[in-house]
C-alpha cells in the first residue's frame, strides 16, 4: 500500500532519491543542538494558541461597556480589545490557558533563540559556509523581538499601552522625520484615531509572522543544504556527518522533544500567571502603574533608557533629543549590525576563509569567547538597570546610587568580563586533559603478588562514542547479498 | 533537496543483524520498553484527563496539569523509543564542498557579465528607460504605502486646548474648585471639554504657601493659593508623571525614574529627562473656580526635530 503510493508519487515527482537522502539525513549527537528546537516548537504553540486567541480577540478601540463575568470591571467603558481579551480568558473554555501559554510561548521563543544564538556563536557554527543562516537567524531573533511587543500591546491594558506610548515617542525622537514617521504609524498625534490596535493587530498575526516563516523555512533549508555541524571526535571530520539518521531516530526524538517542550508551555501556562490584564485595568493615557517593566526581550532597550544622561542637543531652531534617540534607536542599531556583521568582523580579524564544519570548543577561541562574553555582559546590565526602581526597593538603598551603579557597570563590566573570559580559556588551555572524560584505572593484583593497573570498562554512554561509524544506508536495507543488483541499487526485500 | 552527492558509489556491505551498530542503545531493551509503554499509557491516561477537566469546568490550571502530563508522559516515551530503542549507530555521511567547478563558475560569470553586459551596452537607451521607469514607480507608490496612513504633524505637536480662561476639570468633568485640595493634595486635570486627551493632562499640586518663591523668576504670579499645574507628560518618553513625593515636592516618571522639583518650575533634578515639565498658568475666578491664565509657552512631552 505504501509501497504503491510512493510509486504513484514518484511518477509525477520523482522524490524517491531525494526522500531516501532526505530519510538518511544525519544528525549529530549533542544536547546543545536541542536549543533550536525548542526554538522550533514554541514558534509552532504560538502559531497554533495564536490562531485560537485570533478566533476571539476584536482588534478595535471603539468604546464599549463591560458586561462580561469578571465583576470588578462590570459597567466601565472599556476598549473592545480590552474586552475581548479579559473575555477571551474568562468567558471563553480554555481561553485563559491558551492566552497565558501564548504569552509563555513567547518569552520561551525568544529566550531559546537567544540561548540557541549564543551556541551558535561560542562553538564558532557562524563561520564559512554558515554566514547566510547566521544573518536568517539574527533576523529572525528581531522580527521575534518586534513581533513580541506587538502582541504585549494588544490587549489594551493599562501596562501595555504605556508600553505603546514610549514606543511613540521613541518613533519621535528620530531626527528630521520622526514626528511624520509618529504621526504616519499612529495615525495622528498619540494616542492617534484609533488605527494603532487594527494595524499592530495585522503586522502581529499575518505579517510578522508570515516573515519569520519565510525564514524559518530559509534556515531550515540552508541546514539541510549546508548539513549540521558537530563537535570534534572519533571519526568525525570536516567532511562528514556523524550521528543519527532522520528517519526513524531523530524523528521519535524530535517529536518526544516537541511534546515535552509543549508541555513545559502549557504548564506555565496553567500555573504560572503572566501578564493579568484584568488587574492592570484599561489603558488611560494620563494612567500609571509602579514598577513598569516591558516582557524581558524588551528590557535591555528599557534599561538603556534609564540609564542614559538626559543629553538633549538643542541649536539652530531644532531639537535632537538624544536622551532617547541613542540609547532607544541608535544603541540596538549598533547591537543588531555587530550581531549580523560577526562573522565577517571575525573572519576578517583571523583571515581565515577556509570551511569550518567542526565547532569549537569555546576555550580555543579566547578572543571570540570573550568578545562574546563582553556582549552578554552589556546586555545583561541593561537588562538589570531596567528594574532599577525594583531593586532600590528591595535593597532599600536610594534610587540615585542604583543608578549611578549601573551607569558605571554598563561599561565598566564588559570590560572585565572580556579579561577574566579571555584569562579563563587560555587557562583551560593550558591544562591538559580538559574536558575529556577520565576512565578509571583499575589495579590489579596477579598470584604472584604483582601490581598492574588497566582501564575500567567504558561508561554506558561513552561506549557508544566508541563505535566506529558506518555509512547511512546501510543498516536499512537488510538484505542478503545475492539481492544487491548493482551499484547502489537495492532491492528492499518484501 | 538537491544534494548531489554521490552517496553510493559503490555497493555497500551488507550488515548482519547482530551488528553492534543495529543494536538498541539501552543494555536491556525490555526494560527499556516497558518504560516507554508506561510513560506512553500515563500520557494517554493524561489526554483523557483533559477532555474530562474541559467538560466538567473551566478551571486552567486542571487543563494544563493534565493536557501537560499527557504531553510530558507521551513525549518522554517517545523519545525513551528513540533514543534507547532503535539502531543506536553512530552512523556517517559524507559531506563535500558547495562550490562549482572553475569551469562551471567561469561559465555562470560569463553568462552574466558577457551575455548581459553585452545586451545592456548595445542597448543603452532601453536599459536606462527601464530603470527610470522602475524608480518613478518605487516613488509613487510610496505616496499611498506610507503617505496615506496618517496625516502630517503641522502644528498639532506644539498645541494643546488649554486657552486663557479654560476651566479645570477631572476625568469625570467635575468643575475643580479652589478649596477641592488639601495642601500636599494632587489631582490629574483637564480643559473642560477634553477630558481624558493625553496631551492636555495636567497635573494639578497644592504646595504648602510657604513654599512658592522658589517659583523661577517670571512665573509668580502662575500658580495660586499654593497650586501650581504642570503638563502630566514626561519630557523624557511621554509616561505620565504619576507618583508625588509630599516630603520632598518631586514628581517621579514611574517608567524610567525621572525626578522633577515641583517647587521649582518642575526642573528635573536627576534621571533621563532634559526639559522642566511645561507649566500651565492658573489662577482663581470669582466664583471659586479653578481657570488657565493662559495656555502652555511650548510644546508638551518628549523632544522631536521641529522644537526650536
Amino acid at each position: 500500500m505504501i509501497d504503491k503510493s510512493l510509486r504513484w508519487i514518484d511518477d509525477r515527482l520523482g522524490i524517491a532519491k531525494g526522500g531516501r537522502t532526505f530519510l538518511d539525513k544525519i544528525f549529530p549527537d549533542h544536547w546543545s543542538f536541542m536549543l533550536g528546537e525548542i526554538a522550533l516548537y514554541s514558534f509552532v504553540v504560538l502559531l497554533a494558541t495564536g490562531v485560537f486567541l485570533s478566533l476571539y480577540y476584536i482588534p478595535s478601540a471603539n468604546e464599549i461597556v463591560y458586561h462580561g463575568s469578571y465583576l470588578p470591571l462590570h459597567g466601565q467603558r472599556v476598549s473592545e480589545a480590552y474586552a475581548s481579551s479579559v473575555s477571551l480568558s474568562f468567558d471563553v473554555k480554555s481561553g485563559l490557558l491558551m492566552r497565558q501559554a501564548h504569552h509563555w510561548a513567547a518569552d520561551i521563543f525568544l529566550g531559546s533563540i537567544a540561548v540557541h544564538m549564543a551556541r551558535v556563536f561560542f562553538t564558532g557554527a557562524f563561520r564559512k559556509p554558515r554566514e547566510f543562516n547566521w544573518i536568517v537567524g539574527v533576523s529572525m531573533l528581531i522580527l521575534g523581538i518586534v513581533n513580541g511587543f506587538l502582541g504585549y500591546s494588544l490587549p489594551d491594558d493599562l501596562v501595555s499601552g504605556t508600553g505603546i506610548r514610549i514606543a511613540f515617542s521613541i518613533v519621535e525622537s528620530i531626527p528630521l522625520v520622526g514626528s511624520y514617521l509618529a504621526f504616519f504609524l499612529f495615525g495622528g498625534n498619540y494616542p492617534g484615531n484609533g488605527v494603532i490596535i487594527p494595524r499592530f493587530y495585522i503586522l502581529h498575526i499575518l505579517i510578522v509572522p508570515l516573515l519569520i516563516m519565510v525564514l524559518l523555512g530559509a534556515h531550515l533549508g540552508l541546514l539541510v543544504k549546508q548539513k549540521h555541524t558537530q563537535f570534534k571526535g572519533k571519526g568525525k571530520t570536516e567532511h562528514n556527518v556523524v550521528g543519527s539518521p532522520m528517519f526513524p531516530t531523530f524523528m521519535a526524538k524530535t517529536t518526544g522533544f516537541l511534546f515535552m517542550s509543549t508541555a513545559a508551555i502549557f504548564l506555565l501556562g496553567g500555573f504560572a500567571q503572566i501578564n493579568p490584564i484584568w488587574q492592570f485595568g484599561q489603558y488611560e493615557p494620563f494612567q500609571i502603574s509602579y514598577a513598569v517593566q516591558p516582557d524581558w526581550y524588551m528590557g535591555w532597550l528599557d534599561g538603556a533608557a534609564r540609564i542614559m544622561p538626559s543629553w538633549e542637543w538643542v541649536g539652530w531652531g531644532h531639537t535632537i533629543p538624544l536622551e532617547v534617540f541613542l540609547p532607544a534607536v541608535i544603541f540596538p542599531g549598533i547591537i543588531f549590525n555587530i550581531l549580523i556583521l560577526w562573522p565577517f568582523i571575525e573572519s576578517r580579524h583571523t583571515k581565515d576563509l577556509a570551511y569550518h564544519n567542526l565547532l569549537d570548543r569555546p576555550r580555543d577561541r579566547p578572543k571570540r569567547t570573550a568578545a562574546g562574553a563582553a556582549m552578554l555582559m552589556l546586555l545583561g546590565m541593561t537588562f538589570f538597570a531596567s528594574s532599577t526602581d525594583v531593586m532600590a526597593n528591595f535593597l532599600e538603598l536610594p534610587l540615585k546610587s542604583v543608578l549611578w551603579f549601573f551607569r558605571f557597570a554598563v561599561i565598566i563590566a564588559p570590560i572585565i568580563a572580556y579579561f577574566i573570559t579571555y584569562k579563563i580559556c587560555n587557562e583551560m588551555r593550558a591544562a591538559e586533559g580538559i574536558g575529556k572524560r577520565k576512565r578509571a584505572q583499575v589495579v590489579l593484583r596477579s598470584s604472584t603478588g604483582e601490581y598492574t593497573t588497566v582501564d575500567s570498562e567504558p561508561r554506558p554512554g561513552d561506549g557508544y562514542e566508541e563505535l566506529e561509524a558506518i555509512p547511512v544506508p546501510t543498516y536499512i536495507d537488510l538484505v542478503p547479498p545475492e539481492l544487491v543488483t548493482g551499484a547502489g541499487v537495492r532491492r528492499v526485500m518484501r | 533537496m538537491s544534494d548531489e552527492s554521490p552517496r553510493v558509489e559503490e555497493p555497500l556491505a551488507p550488515i548482519a543483524l547482530d551488528d553492534p551498530h543495529l543494536q538498541p542503545f539501552a543494555k536491556h531493551p525490555e526494560g527499556a520498553q516497558a518504560v516507554a509503554a508506561i510513560a506512553m499509557v500515563v500520557g494517554f491516561v493524561g489526554f483523557i484527563g483533559f477532555g474530562v477537566a474541559y467538560w466538567i469546568g473551566n478551571d486552567s490550571q486542571w487543563q494544563a496539569l493534565t493536557l501537560g502530563v499527557g504531553l510530558l508522559a507521551l513525549g518522554f516515551g517517545v523519545t525513551a523509543w528513540g533514543k534507547y530503542l532503535m539502531p543506536q549507530g553512530p552512523f556517517v555521511e559524507e559531506r563535500h564542498d558547495f562550490h562549482s567547478t572553475e569551469a562551471e563558475r567561469d561559465a555562470m560569470t560569463a553568462a552574466v557579465v558577457e551575455r548581459g553586459g553585452m545586451v545592456v551596452k548595445r542597448r543603452k537607451l532601453l536599459g536606462g528607460l527601464l530603470a527610470l521607469g522602475s524608480a518613478t514607480m518605487g516613488v509613487v507608490l510610496l505616496f499611498p504605502l506610507v503617505r496615506s496612513l496618517g496625516p502630517k504633524p503641522g502644528n498639532t505637536l506644539f498645541e494643546t486646548n488649554w486657552k486663557t480662561g479654560s476651566r479645570l476639570v477631572t476625568v469625570d468633568g467635575r468643575e475643580v474648585r479652589a478649596d477641592d485640595l488639601e495642601v500636599d493634595g494632587v489631582l490629574t486635570v483637564f480643559p473642560k471639554g477634553f477630558q481624558g486627551s493625553s496631551p492636555d493632562q495636567v497635573i494639578l499640586i497644592r504646595l504648602a504657601k510657604t513654599l512658592q518663591p522658589l517659583q523661577p523668576p517670571g512665573r509668580t504670579e502662575w500658580g495660586v493659593l499654593g497650586y501650581v499645574a504642570y503638563s502630566k507628560m514626561c519630557t523624557h518618553l511621554g509616561c505620565p508623571v504619576g507618583l508625588y513625593q509630599r516630603q520632598t515636592q518631586q514628581l517621579v516618571c514611574p517608567c524610567h525614574q525621572s525626578i522633577f522639583d515641583v517647587r521649582a518650575g518642575a526642573i528635573p533634578q536627576f534621571g533621563p529627562a532634559p526639559r522642566p515639565l511645561p507649566q500651565l498658568p492658573i489662577t482663581v475666578d470669582s466664583a471659586g473656580l479653578l481657570r488657565a491664565s493662559g495656555g502652555f509657552d511650548q510644546a508638551v512631552g518628549p523632544g522631536f526635530w521641529e522644537r526650536p
